[in-house]
């Protein structure tokens, strides 16, 4: 096997947007006949690679070589001609047509100029007979299942392309039966000896179909490894990282321990998203949440912030109980929200810096009373030096700023409001090393100045720095609660992966 | 130092408006000369701004609902209903506040209409005031029974459409004296950069605490407002309620205002002053042909090309080609002189 030259082979590519490197020199080796997992957590550059290798990127460095030839595809369109197909989470086929027009949507059979549709059904249930799928193809692709969708989707992928099939999160959206008729499909296609990359966040999943793993981790290649033998708490540590824990861990006060809570969340929990948790942050305190994705950590922040309404248990703020029914309502408690997806959740990227800083306490205030342009201008300049933002003009727009620094704006948005309770999800990902120690400085400084915390990190050295407590969430459920000496990242990992056999409903 | 930054920033709309009043100059010469008469300016220039007020009006009220990611298409409907309710009012034998009171306020209530659509039950705008852009007649035409309710006998509600006041028309002082407060509010107040936050960002606008519903339901209700302005003076000008043609395709007007005037269809910054200029520019464009002597049916084909050629002008397309073609003469020039040193 490892003789065989490989059929997709990756070698030293990087991918850069807008001078922020997405992808650094990473390799990547697909057999044929092999199932190839894809790990990584969201922005580690999974699908960074899968649309170099699919077409719909073009790489800055690096080269790719489809059975030892190099190919440099324009476009998706492209790569299905040279045999790289993909199947995408949402079905990319067009449900109000046929299941024999999706299939041959774009080269349908022709005879005297017109689409010959007998000839169409004909050949549509010969290729999804060999799929075992015995289906009415004249029928629209909507009365279908999910499943069956995703297996015409398949179906069409080999038959256009046959060599290479990206198979991107395909089972999200599938229950466990209609993974297992899914598994069945992708062995019968490596039985044909076609290569099949696979990429879900479904370890259990990983495990059962995988032959070996790829893990990647912001933009880099940590290791290929086979799956027979791999511990899954290696895995587990491969994806999240370690680094980092030892130059700032925290010390905590232990008196604060023993005050009163700032915010009490009772039972708090909504159906489909998180299920109910008890959890108790104090002032002066930074509460950690760890979990994979898709744990229910974002959904927890969700309805703290009357983003998303709960749907049973209660949250109270110094004791009385409130009923956060609005961002607003929170805001108004002294709360703050620093979203995990900048772009779409936090910058208004056609205002400048200036007018986003200000923004939240600007409409904290109302409409009626507004910041003077010399209070605003104070306001940024302070917020600009404090945090140490590099924008060349503070009346730059926002969008133009990098990530590391739309993030500071962000933390200076919500600083300004001089929040009691700060809400932090994911705040250091996707941002540069300088930006990064920063950040995690600033946590510390205004934990220390007695201000509450709730941060959401995928970076558990760093959690582990800083947090007086860490939640453990796993298939939205709080599973581990970890104080004092069990703050470390082999007891986050081993809540994480303990159990790891209840992902079957996924 | 502010009154320079508007004027650079508005560069392109100054030159069109320059040109079409110089056109207009070329075509009919008495087109600057302004008199007084009983009191009273008149002169094509005057007659410019008189006429547009409908257009200005409304192209207020479109502003900030375009710089909201949105679009008003009732305004001209809902001048008409307006005009039929300050019409049926004032023959009904109520005063002149009453009757603006009534007509304001069904403005509003339509505006608010429009608002709650888009705000609360987040339909697209654009489905959601068309709602009223077709009932929108038929209302005007059940509060005035089907005919053109006439009030040639009510000099007081007349005089808002044609009177003068301090030698100007009526109209004039209206369009100015809203958009100057529209102005005011909006740039004085946090209003403004809370309008084109949501344009830009609703949902990163909300999670940061804007009560982004109130303040859509808020410019719809504005949008409303101004319409309603526009439907008693178009109502007094002609001393009736015309259900069918009060109003007519004015909408399109007001957002082809907006848009010449540099507010963009896809929301955030805008310009009140710029559509101020949009409108000026497109009541000199139908003054002008109207002068011109054009036959009637050409009006609006010359109207279609000129709007065509300013919109092409202010494209991005053209704006970068314009941009390429200065870099290129500059590279040439500089290769030029190269060449030049290197022949000596």
């Amino acid at each position: 096997m490892a003789n065989a030259q490989p059929l997709l082979s990756v070698r030293g590519v990087s991918k850069a947007f807008l001078g922020v490197s997405a992808l650094e020199n990473v390799d990547f080796t697909l057999q044929a006949g092999e199932v190839h997992a894809l790990l990584g957590e969201n922005g580690a550059g999974k699908s960074t690679l899968i649309k170099i290798i699919t077409g719909a990127y073009r790489r800055d460095e690096g080269e790719v070589l489809l059975e030892g030839t190099p190919i440099h595809p324009r476009d998706v369109v492209d790569a299905q001609k040279l045999g790289i197909g993909t199947v995408y989470q949402e079905v990319n086929l067009l449900t109000n047509l046929t299941v024999a027009e999706n299939l041959f949507l774009g080269r349908q059979p022709k005879r005297f100029g017109l689409t010959d549709v007998r000839e169409m059904n004909r050949r549509s249930r010969a290729i999804l007979d060999t799929y075992g799928l015995d289906i009415d193809v004249t029928a629209p692709l909507a009365n279908f299942s999910v499943a069956i969708q995703q297996v015409v989707a398949i179906a069409r992928a080999v038959d256009i392309s046959g060599k290479v099939l990206v198979l991107d999160e395909p089972t999200a959206s599938l229950d466990a039966h209609e993974v297992e008729m899914l598994f069945a499909v992708v062995r019968q296609l490596r039985a044909r000896g076609m290569g099949i990359i696979f990429i879900s966040h479904f370890l259990d999943q990983v495990y059962e179909i995988a032959d070996s793993i790829t893990v990647l981790r912001n933009g880099r290649l940590i290791d290929t490894v086979p799956v027979a033998g791999l511990d899954r708490l290696k895995l587990v540590s491969m994806m999240l990282g370690r680094q980092l824990e030892a130059d700032i861990k925290r010390t905590i006060d232990p008196n604060t321990a023993k005050s009163e809570p700032l915010v009490s969340l009772r039972g708090l929990g909504k159906r489909g998203s998180v299920d109910p948790l008890d959890l108790d942050i104090r002032q002066g305190e930074v509460v950690g949440i760890a979990g994979l994705l898709g744990s229910g950590r974002t959904e927890t922040a969700q309805l703290v912030f009357g983003i998303e309404r709960a749907d049973s248990g209660t949250i109270s703020v110094g004791g009385a109980p409130v009923n956060m029914t609005s961002p607003r309502k929170a805001i108004s408690q002294g709360f703050a929200f620093c979203p995990e997806d900048r772009k779409t959740d936090g910058i208004v990227g056609d205002l400048s810096v200036r007018e986003n800083i200000i923004f939240a306490l600007q409409a904290q205030r109302g409409w009626m009373r507004p910041l003077s342009r010399s209070e605003q201008e104070a306001l940024a300049d302070r917020y600009i030096a404090a945090l140490d933002i590099r924008t060349s003009d503070r009346e730059k727009p926002i969008k133009f700023l990098s990530g590391g620094n739309q993030q500071k704006v962000l933390l200076a948005r919500w600083l300004a409001t001089n929040p009691r309770f700060l809400i932090l999800d994911e705040p250091t990902r996707g941002i540069d090393v300088g930006a990064h120690a920063e950040i995690i400085r600033l946590i510390i400084d205004l934990c220390e100045r007695g201000m509450a915390l709730l941060v959401i990190s995928s970076e558990l050295g760093e959690l582990v720095g800083y947090s007086s407590r860490i939640i453990v969430l796993r298939d939205r459920k709080m599973v581990s609660e970890l104080t004092g000496d069990e703050i470390s990242t082999d007891h986050i990992m081993k809540a994480i992966a303990s159990h790891g056999a209840t992902g079957e409903a996924a | 130092m502010a009154v320079p930054t508007i004027i650079r920033e508005r560069t392109p709309q100054l030159i069109v408006l320059a040109v079409i009043l110089a056109l207009n100059a070329i075509i009919s010469p008495g087109f600057f000369s302004i008199e007084i008469q009983n009191d009273r300016l008149y002169g094509s220039l005057i007659d410019v701004l008189n006429r547009g007020a409908p257009v200005t009006l409304l192209a207020i009220g479109m502003t900030l609902v375009i710089a909201t990611k949105g679009i008003d298409l009732s305004v001209g409907a809902v001048m008409a209903i307006v005009g039929a309710v300050a019409a049926s009012l004032i023959t009904s034998g109520y005063s002149l506040p009453a009757t603006l009171a009534g007509a304001l306020f069904v403005g509003l209530a339509c505006g608010i209409w429009n608002g709650a659509l888009v705000a609360l039950l987040d339909i697209q705008p654009i489905i959601a005031t068309l709602i009223l852009m077709v009932a929108g007649r038929g209302i005007a035409q059940l509060i005035t029974e089907g005919v053109i309710l006439t009030f040639n006998d009510k000099p007081e509600l007349i005089f808002v459409g044609s009177g003068s006041f301090l030698s100007l028309p009526m109209p004039v002082i209206i369009w100015v004296v809203v958009a100057i407060l529209a102005i005011l509010v909006v740039r004085r107040s946090a209003l403004g950069l809370l309008i084109e936050a949501i344009g830009v960002n609703r949902r990163a606008s909300t999670l940061s605490g804007v009560n982004s519903r109130v303040i859509l339901l808020a410019v719809y209700a504005v949008s409303g407002l101004c319409a309603a302005t526009a439907g008693v003076i178009a109502a007094a000008d002609i001393k009736g309620a015309d259900a069918n043609n009060a109003g007519l395709w004015l909408e399109m007007d007001a957002i082809l205002a907006v848009v010449i005037g540099g507010t963009s269809l896809l929301g955030g910054r805008f310009s009140l002053v710029g559509s101020l200029m949009g409108a000026m520019i497109i009541q000199s464009l139908n003054t002008g042909i109207l002068m011109a002597g054009f036959p009637p049916e050409f009006n609006l084909i010359i109207k279609a090309a000129i709007i065509l050629i300013i919109l092409i002008v202010q494209s991005p397309a053209s704006q970068a080609a314009m941009a390429n073609f200065r870099a290129n003469r500059q590279t040439v020039a500089i290769k030029t002189e190269s060449r030049e040193h290197a022949a000596r």
